[in-house]
């Protein structure tokens, strides 16, 4: 029983990671209808410049705010430069774009540091925590804790920015009508390139923390095929969805790669959750948090 | 009544010669997607303290006029392309919505469009977005609007889609409100909801006029009831102005009681009907 619930808590503590990437889809989803295919690449791109600055000798802090400064920027540039020349646009036409913004990061990413893999320290380590094990037996990672913790802290504060600012007021108006936002003075593009970049900001404590689990490598770019079976099973617009969904998704994975993967061979982790995802996707297609519409007029 | 008189250079006249003037749209000409042409030359002026009312059937124009002024066009791939619009003397036609809500006009759009998924509290809280003011001003400003709006206080933390109509009607208004705005443009506040509670809102609209000096410009279809509250009408008829003067005189004004009353039975008006009319009789203005 130990072993299950040493398992679960795995899953549980890595799918954490997941709602991370997912988080940073579902603001600008939310906010201004475009799916960010490259979310992942905004992580990877967040992780080498990170890493970069850190092997060039510079303060983690020093290092930090500067990551964050390129990340606001991008997240700024993108919206005036790729996003509002598409304003009133199909939704597929921004998808491309999106698509497009995907490569050019990439491509930017890899030009300006380079493609090797980078290790990423940030001094916590990936060891059983002592006293949990020495109580009940059980190996948690201090660093899985340590994760948990931090997306915790940023996820709450999220919400309390959502719930209780002017403009995390105006974020929510912007994503219920826009046109309304726009009728009370809610000036949309000013909104949007918020938006950009608090999800710039979610992406760098997502590739910080992955990037210190995996390494820093191109391989970080995928997290955004991973966040999408989070987001089916979540709902692509609720932020606890993002939350509920990568913990469900973390979970199951772990679960099914130890009870079910010696059944059929092995190596289910990876494509479990797409599977999960499409039963879902039959049952529930909102998703478990899709906010439901309000049909009273 | 001099004033009156160069008032008829510019037609059609007004009742803004007895008043200060404070919005004045001129012969404006707005296209919808490059080719649709909706507007064609429409001209209105509202004065300090008045409720104006425009009226006219379904796709006259009205909303069209509306968001020309609060230059929520663009946003529809709408453009004013000709005709200029002045708030309190100074032209306003290029500026952005931002811009004129700060400066005191705000537009209550057709259909609500309340946040849904906000509580009603929350709504008129995004109604003072404009304004960087303290958190005791912002209390004040929400007590403000709940004088007006009691229903409003008692809902203050549901979620504004599971408000009744009436209800949310009252949460739109209350948040253009809270912009403080000198002028509202106030798009079919009847639609949809009870005559009752259709009187209930216009009794607020009155005395948000007399007691805060807020100037309304209205486009409504319930033509009988808008100018029962107003000063003054426009009647837009496929995007001209057809007719228009004091709010009395055109309730009792024989051609405008045919017309709506005698389309008042079939409920509201589809463009069908409006067409028929047409072959029947025409304006002239
Ligand atoms: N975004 C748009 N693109 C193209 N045409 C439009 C658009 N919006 C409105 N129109 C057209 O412009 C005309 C006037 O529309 P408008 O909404 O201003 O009428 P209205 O007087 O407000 O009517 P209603 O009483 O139905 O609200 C209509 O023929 C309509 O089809
Ligand atoms: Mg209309």
């Amino acid at each position: 029983m130990s072993f299950f619930f040493e398992v679960l808590i795995g899953g549980l503590l890595s799918g954490v990671m997941y709602s991370l990437v997912a988080l940073g889809f579902v603001l600008i989803y939310k906010a201004s209808g475009v799916f960010n295919f490259a979310q992942g690449a905004m992580v990877f791109l967040a992780a080498l410049t990170f890493v970069g600055l850190r092997e060039m000798g510079i303060d983690f802090w020093i290092a930090f705010v500067i990551t964050l400064g390129v990340m606001v920027v991008l997240g700024l540039l993108t919206e005036r430069i790729v996003l509002r020349p598409l304003v009133n646009q199909p939704q597929i036409t921004l998808f491309m774009a999106t698509i497009g913004l995907t490569f050019v990061i990439e491509g930017v990413a890899q030009l300006v540091w380079d493609s090797q893999p980078h290790n990423l320290d940030l001094g916590i380590q990936d060891v059983p925590l002592p006293w949990i094990s020495d109580s009940t037996g059980m190996n948690i990672s201090t660093f899985d804790i340590t994760a948990a913790g931090i997306a915790a802290v940023l996820v709450t504060s999220l919400a309390l920015f959502f719930s209780r600012t002017r403009i995390g007021r105006a974020l929510r108006a912007v994503a219920d009508d826009h046109q309304a936002a726009l009728a009370v003075g809610i000036p949309l593009q000013h909104i949007w390139g918020i938006v950009w970049a608090v999800a710039g900001f979610v992406a760098l404590v997502a590739g910080m923390l992955w990037g210190a689990r995996n390494g820093v490598q191109f391989s970080l770019t995928f997290l955004a095929l991973k966040a999408l079976p989070v987001l089916i099973l979540g709902g692509f617009e609720s932020v606890p969805g993002a939350i509920v969904g990568g913990l469900i998704i973390g979970a199951a994975e772990k679960l099914a790669e130890v009870y079910i993967g010696p059944m059929v061979g092995g190596g289910i982790e990876g494509w479990f959750p797409y599977v999960l995802a499409l039963l879902f996707l039959l049952v529930r297609p909102e998703g478990l948090f899709g906010e439901k519409h309000i049909d009273r007029v | 009544m001099s004033a009156a008189a160069t008032a008829t250079a510019s037609p059609p006249t007004t009742d803004a010669a007895t008043a200060t003037k404070v919005l004045s749209v001129n012969n404006i000409e707005v296209i919808y997607d490059h080719v649709i042409l909706v507007l064609k030359g429409v001209s209105l002026e509202v004065a300090e303290g008045r409720i104006v009312a425009l009226l006219g059937a379904n796709g006259a124009g009205k909303s069209t006029t509306l968001k020309s002024i609060s230059n929520l066009l663009s946003a529809e791939r709408g453009e004013v392309t000709k005709g200029t619009i002045e708030f309190r003397g100074k032209r306003v036609d290029r500026l952005t919505t931002n811009e004129l809500v700060r400066m005191g006009v705000c537009q209550v759009m057709e259909g609500r469009h309340c946040f849904q998924h906000l509580t009603v509290e929350e709504n008129l809280l995004t109604g003072a977005y404009t304004r960087k003011i303290s958190r005791g001003d912002l209390a004040e400003a929400l007590e403000r609007v709940y004088h007006y709006f009691p229903r409003l206080k008692q809902r203050r933390s549901s979620q504004s889609g599971y408000t009744s109509g009436g209800e949310q009607q009252m949460t739109a208004i209350g948040r253009a409100l809270m912009a403080k705005p000198s002028m509202i443009l106030l798009d079919e506040p009847s639609m949809g909801l009870a005559p009752q509670i259709v009187e209930e809102i216009f009794e607020i609209v009155r005395d948000l006029n007399t007691k805060e000096r807020v100037s309304f410009l209205l486009a409504e279809q319930n033509t009988m009831v808008a100018l029962r509250y107003a000063n003054y009408g426009y009647i837009l008829e496929n995007g001209r102005v057809v007719m228009d003067g004091d709010a009395k005189g055109l309730a009792s004004n024989e051609d405008v009681k045919e017309f709506y009353l005698g389309l008042s039975t079939a409920g509201r008006k589809s463009f069908r009907d409006v067409k028929h009319y047409r072959r029947r009789k025409r304006w002239l203005a």
